[in-house]
């Protein structure tokens, strides 16, 4: 099969080994140190649904980094797969899940949680995810609306100017409620770098459910990401319903960013770089790229969160730190790779 | 009318701008009608009307039916398009650019192949994708780079591969926009002839915009002259391209400049 010019089934066995590796040494590793097999130990009895075997062992295993891990992996696959797709649907190796301005939209939601101390009355931990979640999806049809008004036909420069335009705009939104947060900056300011500390299985069940619904969703469209990384003009030629396949990827990647905004805040890199690496190892066409990316992210956020929480303990850096740090030094070796391949 | 494609009162507007007015022609099977003019006379934006790629009033009918009310699946049955240029950003393989071309043959939303192996029936129901990409690659001649990297082509050999999806994708009409503009000689030659080799299938029509007039008179079945959004000829080359003709839609005695050129060769 010429298809599978760069392709080995080897290389699917290698993402699912390795995604296990990364989510047992997670499991492991931490500022208390727990042994592999006592850690396996614990989650299976966990997902068996068997009481602990020891019951220290379980609360930190089980109750504190098992969801944090669970959290870490699912996000990472949902950013990773919703920046894949705006490479690939805008044609632009610099576009991501952040593109298209719904992350600052869902970062601002947080904001004014935080600032304003808004909670919800039924869920007194949630009102930053609630309104993160909510001010996503406002920014989502904000966005949309104002693409329609300006240019119908959805073009990747309009999604691209107008992305630019809004998260500026919502970004100096932002800074006039920091700027009268007073003591509460510090905490927003560390949200907005990103923290998946206390996170719990409730929003992981979330981040599933939602990669489940709209990664499916961009899973699906594989074919049309290969025709529009292609070119979009030959995407239309080639008999692609352009205009729905913008749309339905654009709500998918605003819909995953905004979940994973609302509860781990604004992680960078991940979408950007992820792509890339995966590219890299599997090619760019999509039908072996979006899998494969799935577990590239999972396995790079994970990693990134295990680094976050290890390397000053007993003080945690911002997630959002590390992929920064990580991603760019990364980026850079693959774009020299990728240039010295090509000549 | 009643040919193959039906193109009736078609006009396209940019603004206050109108870029086609009211044209009409028809395109008959086994034809290859070439449409040429000066600069901005609209032939590219009528292409891309006929093509469906631009906004436009009027109809265009294929077989009597509106191309308007299709499917996008559907049109690309029916009509191929190859561009004057696509650039290349990602590291597809040629093969897999050339498989792209069986999107519209392929079954429903979730994708699946769009017909079993073996089928000596091409159209037919048990269609074989495989085997109509592999026909598309080897007409082309691009059987050795068929895992190149389409980063790494020539000018000439993207164009062959684009040309080659076009081909897998097996429309019944090609719409060519001045498909060899960049290419040189012998890859010029090549691409007309590989089109003129496809079109002697049965039930094959090909529309294309070219400026060279010696293509024009050489693979021309029919010409169509436009000036200012206007058809001001039509007709059989020879009759079409008269002095007179392409004086007023020139502005230049075109005759006496191609003897000129012609007379260095000598």
């Amino acid at each position: 099969m010429v298809e599978r010019g760069r392709y080995r089934p080897v290389v699917w066995v290698l993402f699912v080994v390795a995604t296990l590796a990364a989510v047992v040494v997670c499991l492991s590793l931490g500022s208390v140190r727990v042994p592999l097999p006592d850690a396996a130990r614990e989650v299976g009895r966990f997902l068996t649904g068997r009481p602990a075997f020891d019951k220290t062992v379980w609360s930190i295993v089980v109750t504190v980094r098992f969801p944090r891990v669970l959290v870490a992996g699912l996000m990472g696959a949902s950013l990773s797969v919703s920046g894949c797709a705006m490479q690939g649907l805008l044609k632009n190796p610099l576009a991501d899940g952040t593109t298209l301005g719904i992350s600052s939209g869902a970062g601002l939601g947080a904001v004014i949680a935080i600032a304003f101390g808004i909670q919800i009355p039924a869920l007194p931990f949630a009102g930053t995810t609630i309104m993160a979640a909510a001010f996503s999806f406002l920014s989502l049809l904000v966005i949309l609306t104002l693409a329609y008004q300006i240019d119908r036909s959805l073009s990747s420069n309009t999604i691209i100017l107008l992305g630019i335009i809004f998260s500026m705009f919502i970004a100096s939104l932002s800074s006039i409620i920091i700027t009268f947060a007073g003591e509460k900056a510090g905490t927003i300011l560390f949200w907005t770098m990103g923290s998946l500390a206390s996170t719990t299985f409730a929003n992981a069940a979330l981040l599933f459910f939602s990669l489940l619904v709209f990664g499916g969703i961009l899973l699906s469209m594989r074919r049309e990401l290969n025709a529009f990384a292609i070119g979009e003009e030959n995407a239309l030629h080639v008999g692609v319903d352009v205009k729905r396949t913008k749309l339905l990827v654009l709500i998918s990647v605003s819909a995953l960013t905004g979940i994973c905004v609302s509860v781990g805040g604004t992680i960078g890199f991940v979408g950007l770089v992820t792509p890339h690496m995966v590219r890299y190892l599997v090619g760019p066409n999509h039908l072996r790229l979006m899998p494969a990316v799935l577990f590239g992210g999972a396995i790079f956020l994970m990693l990134s969160d295990l680094a976050a929480r290890t390397l000053f303990s007993p003080r945690e850096l911002p997630i959002g730190v590390v992929t920064s740090l990580i991603g760019a030094v990364i980026f850079v070796n693959i774009i020299v790779a990728a240039m010295r391949k090509v000549k | 009318m009643s040919g193959m494609l039906d193109i009736s009162g078609v006009t396209v507007r940019y603004g206050d701008l109108v870029l086609v007015d009211d044209v009409r022609f028809s395109v008959e099977e086994g034809e290859w009608l070439m449409i040429c003019g000066p600069n901005g006379a609209g032939k590219s934006t009528l292409v891309s009307a006929i093509a469906q790629s631009a906004p436009y009033t009027g109809e265009v009918l294929f077989e009597g039916e509106p191309l308007r009310q299709m499917r996008p699946r559907q049109i690309a049955r029916r009509i191929g398009v190859l561009a004057q240029s696509n650039v290349a950003l990602y590291a597809f393989t040629v093969g897999e650019v050339v498989r792209l071309g069986r999107y519209a043959h392929r079954a429903g939303f979730f994708g699946g192949r769009g017909g079993r192996r073996g089928d000596p029936e091409p159209g037919g129901p048990g269609y074989d994708d495989e085997a109509v990409v592999r026909e598309a690659i080897e007409r082309t001649g691009l059987v050795p780079c068929e895992r190149q990297s389409i980063l790494t082509l020539s000018g000439g050999e993207l164009q062959r591969t684009f040309l080659a999806q076009v081909f897998a994708q097996d429309p019944r009409v090609l719409i060519l926009d001045e498909p060899t503009n960049h290419l040189d000689l012998p890859h010029q030659k090549q691409t007309f002839e590989l089109i003129s080799e496809w079109l002697r299938q049965p039930g094959k029509a090909v529309v294309s915009v070219t400026h060279d007039l010696n293509l024009v008179k050489a693979y021309g079945s029919r010409v169509l002259l436009m000036n200012r959004a206007h058809i001001v000829a039509g007709g059989a080359p020879d009759e079409a391209l008269s002095p007179e003709n392409l004086q007023s839609v020139y502005g230049m005695d075109v005759h006496a400049w191609m003897q000129k050129l012609l007379s260095h060769w000598s």
